[in-house]
């Protein structure tokens, strides 16, 4: 207990080491926050769903708050379903007939056009299909007809790719011209209040009718869409705890691994020691980063098949000549020669007497080298070598690259995981390399 | 010190049984070049035979470098005879299982030099007393504080609650070395062998770390092999001498004999070099054998004194291995001067 006390008193002497500690408890925050909102199969869903899981979302959006440093606005999406909403939704019942007004009515206060406007519209009936009229009110107070038509069960009226309305608006795209001032063919929008009404009359007793107003504006969510419509913050999330879990498990592996297999090494010497260092010296010059696509190419992309791969790779490397060579030393200490006059095994001394003598080395190590494989693990992703089921940032990085994002100017795409990846790297060294101070002496007062 | 007390157990020595026989005993480390290639052996032990009784204390007294140690951690079962035999209690050591070979190492206590270096820095007063219990298979946690409490108590290290839980650079150096003691004592060992216990200790220490480990000697009726380079504490409780030189035992003696009458121009160079602390020794000049011990890779031939011995006879000593010749009972020497 004084121990940990006392190493607690040495650590709040480094700034650095409380800042780098505080953002990994954030992302550890982070990561426990996103494996409890969105649990395992529901971020996959999320992440391997297509346009019915998306549909909501406009595509290569921005996030929202970049509105908040521009002047020009950009027009934010929203949803408004009539089931969800009693005021939209207005029913008058004449028997046989009966007659349903859906009023979508909205403020646009934008300085651009929207991405797309739909109308998912639901029914039931048994022989006769409702009919609805679209009809679209402008704050000038103008009333343009969108369209007439039979509405099936289940139908989309998609306002940019219906040819009707766009003849009757001359030729010009609706979701502009719709919002423009009368005559105009460029300009900016009018501002205002937009009212969508759909007036529908259903010809069979009980006969329904429904109608989502998907309105796809040009940012979206917190962290943007992607080129799927997906909302990026659903792989953010969690990309902390996969980030996490493979840079402390691959970090944590390759440190204790390395440290027994050194250990055994410099205790048994001879042909043991021979063979740990020959591996070491061939494993050193093979390419690393080459192997392991060899193995993400051929064998299995699956994070785990990388992670074993990656731990194994990383165990014969510089890090074991560096714990012999201590351990070559501590083997002649004295308190060692004691242990075996009394009777200690082997096993027992290389646990109990060598290896305590390194966890002061072991634990800074340990720290710093997690970003090294939060790293990997991105960089094989961006390379395409991701595990193809999970969502993570170097995905995220690699869809961005694939889409030319840099090319379309869609910054946030690449720079949000980037950050988070620069956010994680640092606190992890921060932090390592404070301990690497208070753990060792020779370091102290540099 | 009187020797009162060893007189009396001299007289009754030989109805003591022998605890420890050490048989014509070689101890060769083999030389390679580069890695591989043979270049010889360095004899650290060269033949030595010696009897140790149930109780009895010798020291072994050589210069640094003479296969004393080498002599004790082979005894201690750390390193293997390249030739000849350890008998202890009967059994030979070479037979020993895994089992039994660990049931030696409670029945010998080992007291290192270096007490700092000798006790794990990561490691409190505890669970280094532990250790040994633990190994020793005493299953009881509760039996096992018992007796750390005990033997804590025993070596003086009290009260036992402010020394139990500290680390070992919490302690002074005597307080260290007490604990080093009580490791080798806590499995109740027959014999202990205490490799230079006070050379690294302030002199004001010593003295009362030979008591302890005398009083230990006494109580427990304890064999002790005292391996030493300092004559002047060998007296303190030493029974026999030993005299070791290049991996050889040159005389072996009961120590008042050794002092009075050395007969080994090697011993008689050595008791000359020891200071008694009296004043007038600072203006006498003393004569001490020149050169440095030989190489005991390729030692010389004959005595391997005879480059530095003063009384060398030409055509003997640097041809023939001496042979041992007792002079008393109880006073062996190896030199050709007593043929």
């Amino acid at each position: 207990m004084k121990t940990i006390q006392q190493f607690l008193r040495d650590l709040r002497q480094y700034p650095s080491a409380l800042a780098g500690g505080l953002v990994i408890l954030a992302l550890f925050g982070v990561a426990a926050y996103a494996m409890v909102t969105i649990p395992y199969a529901e971020a996959i869903r999320l992440w391997r769903g297509g346009e019915d899981v998306w549909y909501q979302n406009p595509k290569y959006a921005p996030p929202l708050w970049l509105n908040w440093f521009t002047d020009k606005k950009q027009p934010e999406s929203f949803i408004i379903r009539s089931e969800d909403n009693p005021q939209v939704k207005q029913v008058q019942d004449n028997g046989e007939t009966s007659r349903i007004t859906l009023t979508y009515q909205f403020d646009y206060n934008y300085d651009d056009f929207p991405q797309e406007m739909m109308l998912y519209f639901k029914s039931n009936y048994l022989e006769k299909q409702p009919f609805v009229t679209i009809l679209w009110k402008t704050p000038d107070g103008r009333e343009i007809r969108v369209a007439n038509t039979g509405i099936s069960r289940e139908q989309t009226f998609r306002f940019s790719q219906d040819e009707k309305l766009v003849r009757r608006l001359g030729g010009m795209n609706p979701v502009q011209a719709l919002f423009l001032p009368e005559k105009a063919e460029t300009g900016a929008p009018i501002k205002g209040t937009y009212t969508l009404v759909v007036e529908g009359v259903t010809f069979e007793q009980g006969s329904n009718l429904d109608a989502e107003f998907v309105f796809h504006g040009l940012v979206a969510g917190w962290a943007g869409t992607d080129h799927q419509r997906r909302d990026l913050t659903v792989p953010l999330l969690w990309g902390v705890p996969i980030a996490l879990a493979f840079g402390l498990v691959a970090s944590l592996g390759t440190s204790i691994l390395t440290m027994i297999i050194a250990a055994v090494g410099a205790w048994y010497g001879s042909w043991v020691d021979e063979l740990i260092q020959r591996i070491t010296e061939v494993n050193l010059v093979l390419p690393f980063l080459s192997i392991l696509i060899m193995v993400g190419t051929f064998y299995s992309r699956s994070i785990w098949t990388i992670l074993s791969v990656t731990i194994l790779l990383s165990i014969f490397t510089g890090g074991i000549k560096g714990y012999r060579a201590i351990f070559l030393q501590v083997k002649e200490s004295t308190y060692i020669e004691a242990a075996r006059a009394y009777g200690a095994s082997n096993a027992r001394i290389i646990f109990q007497y060598l290896i305590p003598r390194m966890i002061p080395l072991l634990i800074p190590g340990l720290v710093s080298s997690v970003p090294a494989f939060v790293f990997l693990e991105a960089s094989l992703a961006v390379l395409g070598l991701g595990d193809p089921v999970l969502p993570t940032w170097g995905k995220i990085i690699n869809d961005a690259q694939v889409n030319a994002a840099l090319y379309k100017g869609l910054y946030y795409w690449i720079l949000e995981p980037a950050v988070l990846l620069m956010i994680t790297g640092l606190a992890f060294a921060m932090l390592g390399f404070a301990l690497d101070r208070i753990f060792n002496p020779r370091l102290r007062g540099m | 010190m009187s020797y009162t007390n060893q007189e009396t157990t001299q007289t009754q020595k030989d109805q003591r049984g022998i605890l420890l026989s050490v048989q014509n005993l070689n101890v060769w480390f083999e030389l390679r070049r580069w890695g591989f290639g043979h270049a010889g052996y360095v004899r650290a032990v060269d033949g030595v035979s010696f009897d140790l009784h149930e109780g009895e204390t010798i020291a072994v007294v050589g210069e640094s470098g003479c296969g004393k140690s080498s002599l004790m951690k082979t005894i201690l079962g750390l390193y293997q005879p390249t030739k000849g035999k350890i008998i202890f209690n009967g059994e030979d050591l070479s037979a020993f299982d895994g089992n039994r070979m660990r049931r030696y190492h409670s029945e010998v206590g080992y007291v290192q030099q270096d007490p700092f270096g000798a006790l794990p820095p990561f490691m409190s007063v505890h669970r280094i007393l532990e250790e040994p219990l633990i190994i020793g298979g005493v299953k009881s946690k509760s039996e096992r504080l018992a007796r750390i409490r005990k033997m804590m108590e025993e070596v003086k290290l009290a009260p036992v609650d402010d020394f139990l839980e500290k680390f070992p650079h919490m302690l002074s150096g005597g307080q260290q070395q007490r604990v080093v003691i009580a490791r080798a004592m806590i499995m109740e060992p027959k014999l202990l062998v205490a490799d230079e216990p006070v050379s690294m200790l302030d002199a004001s220490v010593r003295v009362e770390i030979l008591k302890l480990l005398r009083g230990l000697q006494e109580k427990h009726n304890l064999a002790v092999i005292y391996i030493t380079h300092d004559l002047s504490t060998v007296s303190y409780f030493s029974e026999r001498i030993f005299v070791m030189y290049a991996g050889q035992l040159v005389e072996k003696s009961e120590v008042r004999a050794l002092i009075k009458s050395p007969a080994h121009p090697y011993t008689q160079a050595l008791l000359t070099g020891t200071s008694e602390p009296d004043a007038r020794n600072a203006l006498t000049y003393k004569e001490i054998p020149p050169g440095e011990p030989p190489s005991l890779v390729k030692p010389p031939t004959g005595c391997r004194f005879h480059p530095r011995c003063t009384r060398m006879i030409a055509g003997e000593c640097d041809v023939n291995n001496p042979v041992e010749v007792s002079l008393q009972p109880n006073h062996q020497v190896s030199c050709w001067l007593h043929k």
